[in-house]
């Protein structure tokens, strides 16, 4: 089940340094929305925040509201371990299970949730699979360790293992920056069917990538190097990217800075 | 750095140019290669005069054997005619560190997780170091330690594995006296190849790539599930290898064994009991007293142990290689 996401007056610490500044947006469900900036501004960390892997981090904590359709992420009683489960991630490098099998890396999440039957995995791992437009290329090396998988395979095959578990929301850390023009435009290809079941946030380096799989863009910024990284605006991502309402925006767009 | 000069810039004169770059340099890489080439051979020259020694003077003794050398329960080889065997070495060697590994490898990778994985930094630093201190014990000090202070301690436990765990046989203790058994002894060889063991795993256990941690983390684990789904499978073959340091290690102890166990030459199922022997106790033991013949008697034995060690090693490797394409060494 896609989720709302709705983020208000966020900040997030490493230790005493503040890295990113009083932030609210609101995400739609079903919908994909992209993240872009300059290095440090803070946008990878802002996404770590939605499922609480900022936390993780030696340091790291969080101030602010994250409301996943009216539930309070950062609520006293929540655990982030819960959390995890709900809201997938998949990271700027592909990190499959190196030991485990491709069968048992898709199905790794639901054998941590439990809540499942044996004899349901095999057809919730081709599910997947098929998801993650993997299914056609693995179907007859299923046992074969996942690690010796291309690069991009290795990378559809870590979306394959978020979305089995069906999260609510699936957040992806630049996915293609270590992957090659074919194999990223697989995964844009896979960004454009996932949506119509999930919501999807994205962190991108790449203009034209937010530009062609996106609906929203979120334009982060920060003031000077050490100063918190902020939210400079977020809208359609068509507006964006032809008529934003910040300055700042459509500089880095052009590629006047950044 | 001729080879970076501009192509504009005038060229150097000759003979400087082969002093400045390339001559010098290989003249370092030969030296090098010699040095590097002449220690592998050196290495290959000692392992080998060390097999040729053992077993020549080894044939020496075995041919003169008038017992059977891998079953007699015995060893006279003084007598006339001279009667030794290794059973019972072979058996109290391999049953102490079999003893010693099945406690020190479980304790070792739980203080080596808690040391990378859950202790605070500033408590996990000053724990390493204690372990590793442990290390430093020279293994005589433990053999006092042992015959000492853990022999009359350990009565007690005797007594209650006895009373509770006597139908298992191994823990029947038949015969009274002091704890000096070859389960005294492998408790002994486990604290004393914990360290070892410890920091090799702990070692192995953070240089787990944090994307690998994250990959468990984000799908929801636990802590146990991240170390259970990325650190063990991760460090697996690392913490074989640690075992087997510590196994070579066991095998081998030698004055501690001695100082604690009370050697008899015989094989005993009961562990409780005292008595029994290893490779290198025995030798220690007996080879100031011994003549020619019964110090290639020893050296006999100490081959078997020699051997034993080599194919301890051998299975360590081909366990690490048979699940090479699983390692986290390809990810």
């Amino acid at each position: 089940m896609a989720k709302r996401i709705d983020v208000s007056g966020l900040s997030a610490y490493y230790g005493s340094h503040l890295a990113i500044e009083d932030i609210s947006m609101t995400v739609e469900p079903r919908s994909v929305t992209a993240f872009i900036g300059p290095s440090g501004c803070g946008k990878s960390t802002f996404l770590r925040t939605l499922n609480r892997m900022h936390e993780v981090t030696p340091g790291g904590r969080v101030e602010g509201k994250v409301l996943l359709d009216d539930e309070n992420l950062y609520g006293a009683n929540v655990d982030p371990v819960t959390v995890r489960r709900t809201v997938g991630m998949v990271f700027q490098r592909p990190n499959p299970f190196p030991t485990m099998s491709i069968f048992d890396n898709v199905a790794a999440g639901l054998k941590l949730n439990g809540s499942y039957k044996k004899s349901q995995l095999p057809e919730i791992v081709e599910k997947s699979l098929r998801g993650a437009n993997l299914w056609n290329e693995v179907k007859d090396r299923l046992n074969k360790p996942g690690s010796g998988l291309s690069g991009g395979q290795q990378q559809r095959l870590c979306i394959a293992r978020a979305i089995a578990v069906e999260p609510d929301v699936l957040l992806m850390d630049e996915p293609c920056s270590a992957l090659d023009p074919i194999s990223t435009l697989a995964i844009e290809d896979l960004i454009g069917e996932l949506k119509e079941r999930f919501t999807i946030v994205i962190v991108t380096h790449n203009m034209q990538q937010a530009a062609r799989v996106s609906d929203r863009t979120a334009f982060f910024n920060l003031a000077a190097v050490g100063k918190p990284g902020k939210l400079v605006e977020i809208d359609d991502t068509e507006r964006i990217f032809s008529n934003p309402s910040v300055q700042a925006t459509e500089d880095y767009i052009s590629g006047r800075f950044g | 750095m001729a080879s970076t000069t501009p192509i504009d810039s005038p060229p150097a004169p000759p003979v400087a140019r082969k002093r400045a770059g390339s001559s010098s340099g290989r003249v370092g890489d030969k030296v090098f290669l010699g040095l590097s080439r002449g220690s592998g051979i050196l290495l290959l020259v000692i392992m080998a005069s060390i097999a040729v020694f053992l077993t020549y003077r080894a044939s020496l003794a075995i041919s003169e054997n008038d017992g059977n050398f891998f079953t007699t329960f015995d060893w006279n080889p003084a007598g006339d005619p001279p009667v030794f065997g290794i059973a019972v070495l072979l058996f109290g060697t391999v049953v102490s560190s079999i003893i010693a590994m099945a406690i020190a490898v479980p304790v070792a990778v739980g203080i080596a997780l808690f040391i990378s994985h859950y202790a605070p930094r500033k408590l996990a630093a000053p724990l390493a170091y204690v372990v590793d201190l442990l290390a430093a014990v020279p293994s005589i000090v433990y053999g006092i330690w042992g015959a000492l202070v853990l022999v009359p301690y350990l009565e007690g436990l005797n007594l209650w594995l006895d009373q509770f765990f006597g139908w298992t046989y191994i823990f029947e203790k038949t015969e009274v006296g002091v704890a000096r058994s070859l389960f005294t002894v492998g408790i002994l060889l486990a604290i004393m190849i914990l360290p070892i063991v410890t920091s090799v795993s702990r070692e192995v256990f953070l240089q787990v790539p944090k994307m690998n941690e994250e990959a468990a983390l984000a799908l929801g684990a636990t802590r146990w599930e991240v170390i259970r789904l990325s650190v063990l499978p991760f460090g697996r073959s690392g913490v074989i290898s640690a075992s087997m340091l510590g196994l070579g290690r066991a095998l081998g102890e030698t004055m501690a064994v001695a100082t604690v166990l009370s050697p008899s030459f015989i094989i005993s199922g009961h562990l409780l009991n005292p008595g029994g022997g290893t490779f290198a106790q025995n030798i220690a033991a007996k080879f100031d007293e011994a003549n020619e013949f019964g110090r290639d008697a020893l050296i006999a034995s100490g081959l078997v142990l020699f051997v034993l060690t080599l194919l301890v090693n051998g299975a360590a490797r081909m366990i690490i290689a048979r699940r090479k394409e699983y390692s986290g060494a390809n990810a």
